[in-house]
């Protein structure tokens, strides 16, 4: 895939894989005019793990929706892997949505009613992946997240570490080029969180995927991501490559997979 | 998304929440049952109707007179034909003509004559017409006591009620409940009555004349050797059945109080009205008929026929128009039944609409989410479609099934009423294969209708929203 290939050259590539410029959120409630993102610039480069921080309120979630293509910016432009998402229409940014992003919670977000391997296979229904294909793939997702033995579970069956898993191998079903992380161990207790995050990262490392991280633990933050951006009131107000990372003193020296 | 994933995920998404569904997919089968039933009532009162009109024998017979027939029927009467005396007789060659048109089943003189009859040595003066074998299967003489002519000549005659009535000298009471039929019937099979009628007796010295030759070429030999007599006759006829016919509500050949069959009366040369006027002609062996009953095959081709004859020159009467404001009638009260029919469902459609806006707000964060992993508008709007559309294709099938029992159920009670009130059996509900499908169609239709608003109100569904609804 193409964007795979951005990543393998990341150092030498200018191009960023996502350059937001003076976005801005706003939207009515009542009478108040709510500025959830107000005039935020940022550059993302292929391969980057980002993590945004910030208080509840600050912004961050809608930062990482516009990314995501799930809302449009009221303002300014969000440009990704040299699309601009403003001025795509409904259909093409769900197809965005569908082979380019891929997306965690919080909150797990698998669907109750399907097992974890209907789950996985149900991106590959909206891509109209070939029948016979979908089920060795979605086998093959849920075996690199270590639950081959529980696909044919509900989620409501599973731990909050196994549901977060099962959605971590949903996202990368279509294998997209970037993975939006909302508050993804918010849920976990700190054990499982470290063992989720420790998938974000090897995806991040082997695949050479862009990550971009919502969280509110700086510790967390600091543990895993290259650079963290802190938000605050809908506004940027600092950006700081993370030089103490263990992640970059553990990167192996380019290898991929 | 594809078909089979919508299909699939829909039947799965109904079945979730199986209760509602199948309360919604049993409203629209109420709907489509009540639909098929009146229909089907409308439909089978339709084919009751006319196949009771096609055995009267009243709407597949066009009747034949010749234009020299002053007392023409003349409702469309062509004034480009030529004068009366110039036109056609009706002769036997012309009657194999009309016979040998397309969609005809048969041409039949009519014979009619009022004439004595002795019965127990009294006499009796009545109408006495004739009736073709093909008569066996009208309506009217279905219900025969006795039996129909045993041949085409035998000398056997049917009496209709009032006129056996008569014989036995018995007068119905007004008020009085009427008198069975076999009752009357019981004292009169094989007895004998004596016809005495007045023969046309072809002049012995005058030869024959053959061929379809113009009246009006008869010029010098017409009068001087035309010559017939008429004899007074006998004939010895046997009682073989009593019909139970109304006179008043005959019409056509059958508007008679004793009947023959009509190769006898046809052997019997008894003096037709025509033969008055066509004295030439009467004088011949040939006969010539006062009318004709031409049967055709397919009422539809009445009015084709009517020309086919009309352009040979004669004239032309049916009860085609009778018919065609029957089938308007028909088609009216169809739309009637269909409309009241379609309200059930209807209703049940606005059941398919409650039931997806409740599913849309049940099953708002999974719209989310299936939005948030890439499913388009289209795909969250025609997944919608689906699950109205089968719950609307199963409530057809089932609807139609429970259609077809009601409808067997109410034919089946009617025809136990009818039973206790010694009628014949009636099947009056039809359920053609057209209806079947288009039931189903048409609730599939109707169902996917309902679903337009939920299905466009799911897609517009801002992810957003749904996913931080908790």
């Amino acid at each position: 895939m193409a964007g795979r290939s951005i990543s393998l050259q990341n150092s030498h590539n200018p191009r960023p894989a996502i350059r937001a410029e003076q976005l801005c959120r706003h939207y009515r409630m009542g009478e108040t005019l709510i500025r959830a993102v107000d005039g935020v610039t940022l550059e993302v480069r292929s391969g980057e793990f980002v993590a945004l921080l910030g208080s509840s309120g600050s912004g961050k979630s809608s930062v990482l929706n516009l990314i995501a293509g799930l809302d449009r910016p009221t303002s300014g432009s969000v440009v990704v892997q040299e699309r601009d998402l403003a001025k795509l229409s409904r259909e093409d940014l769900a197809k965005y949505r569908l082979h380019t992003v891929g997306m965690v919670f919080q909150s797990f977000n698998l669907i109750p009613t399907m097992t974890l391997a209907e789950n996985v296979e149900l991106p590959m229904r909206f891509a109209e992946i070939d029948r016979g294909k979908r089920d060795s793939l979605a086998r093959e997702a849920l075996a690199r997240v270590g639950l081959q033995a529980r696909m044919n579970h509900r989620p409501s069956e599973l731990s909050g570490g196994e549901q977060q898993r099962a959605a971590l191998a949903r996202a990368l079903i279509n294998r997209p080029q970037l993975l939006l992380a909302d508050e993804p161990t918010g849920n976990l207790d700190s054990r499982t969180g470290t063992e989720i995050m420790n998938m974000v990262l090897e995806f991040n490392r082997q695949l050479g995927m862009t990550v971009v991280m919502v969280t509110h633990e700086r510790a967390l933050a600091e543990r895993y991501a290259e650079r963290l951006i802190f938000l605050a009131d809908g506004k940027l107000i600092g950006d700081e490559s993370n030089s103490g990372v263990r992640a970059v003193s553990d990167r192996p020296s380019g290898g991929r997979r | 998304m594809k078909l089979p994933d919508l299909t699939e995920l829909a039947m799965r998404n109904l079945r979730e929440s199986v209760l509602r569904n199948f309360l919604t997919t049993i409203g629209i089968s109420v709907g489509v049952a009540s639909l098929v039933a009146m229909l089907s009532l409308g439909i089978g009162l339709q084919q009751l109707a006319s196949r009771r009109l096609m055995k009267s024998g009243l709407f597949d017979t066009v009747v034949v007179t010749s234009r020299r027939d002053l007392r023409s029927f003349g409702r469309d009467e062509d004034r480009n034909a030529p004068v009366p005396a110039d036109s056609r007789v009706l002769d036997e060659p012309t009657r194999i003509e009309i016979e040998h048109l397309p969609n005809v089943l048969e041409a039949n003189p009519d014979i009619r004559f009022i004439t004595e009859l002795r019965y127990d040595d009294k006499p009796h003066l009545t109408t006495v017409a004739a009736l073709p074998a093909s008569a066996k299967s009208n309506d009217a003489f279905e219900s025969v006591r006795g039996h129909f002519f045993s041949s085409d000549t035998a000398p056997e005659a049917i009496l209709q009620k009032t006129f056996a009535e008569e014989l036995l000298g018995k007068t119905p009471k007004p008020g009085l409940d009427e008198t069975n039929v076999g009752e009357l019937a019981a004292p009169l099979l094989g007895k004998e009555l004596t016809m005495r009628y007045a023969q046309r007796d072809a002049g012995q010295n005058q030869p024959a004349r053959n061929g379809p030759d113009k009246a009006s070429n008869s010029g010098e030999d017409s009068l001087g050797g035309a010559a017939y007599s008429v004899v007074s006759k006998e004939q010895k006829l046997r009682i073989v059945g009593v019909a139970d016919l109304d006179p008043e509500s005959m019409r056509g050949p059958t508007r008679a109080r004793v009947f023959l069959p009509l190769k006898l009366a046809e052997s019997l040369h008894v003096m037709q009205p025509t033969d008055l006027r066509e004295i030439s002609r009467a004088a011949s062996d040939q006969p010539v008929y006062s009318s004709l009953s031409v049967r055709v095959k397919n009422p539809a081709q009445i009015k084709n026929i009517e020309e086919a004859i009309k352009k040979m020159g004669f004239n032309t009467f049916s009860i085609l128009d009778a018919t065609r404001s029957l089938q308007q009638f028909f088609a009216v009260l169809d739309l009637f039944l269909g409309i009241f029919g379609s309200l059930a469902l209807a209703v049940a459609s606005i059941g398919i609409v409650n039931t997806l806006v409740m599913a849309i707000l049940e099953r708002r964060r999974e719209i989310g989410i299936m939005k948030a992993i890439g499913a388009s508008d289209g795909d969250v709007q025609k997944l919608f479609f689906a699950e109205a559309g089968a719950m609307g294709i199963l409530g057809g099938i089932v609807g139609v099934a429970l259609g077809w029992a009601i409808g067997q159920a109410i034919n089946l009670g009617t025809n136990v009423y009818l039973k206790r009130q010694s009628l014949p059996p009636e099947h009056f509900w039809a359920v053609p294969w057209w209806l079947v499908g288009s039931a189903i169609v048409f609730a599939f239709l109707v169902s996917l209708a309902a679903g337009l608003y939920p299905a466009g109100r799911a897609a517009r569904l801002d992810p957003v929203q749904a996913l931080r609804y908790e």
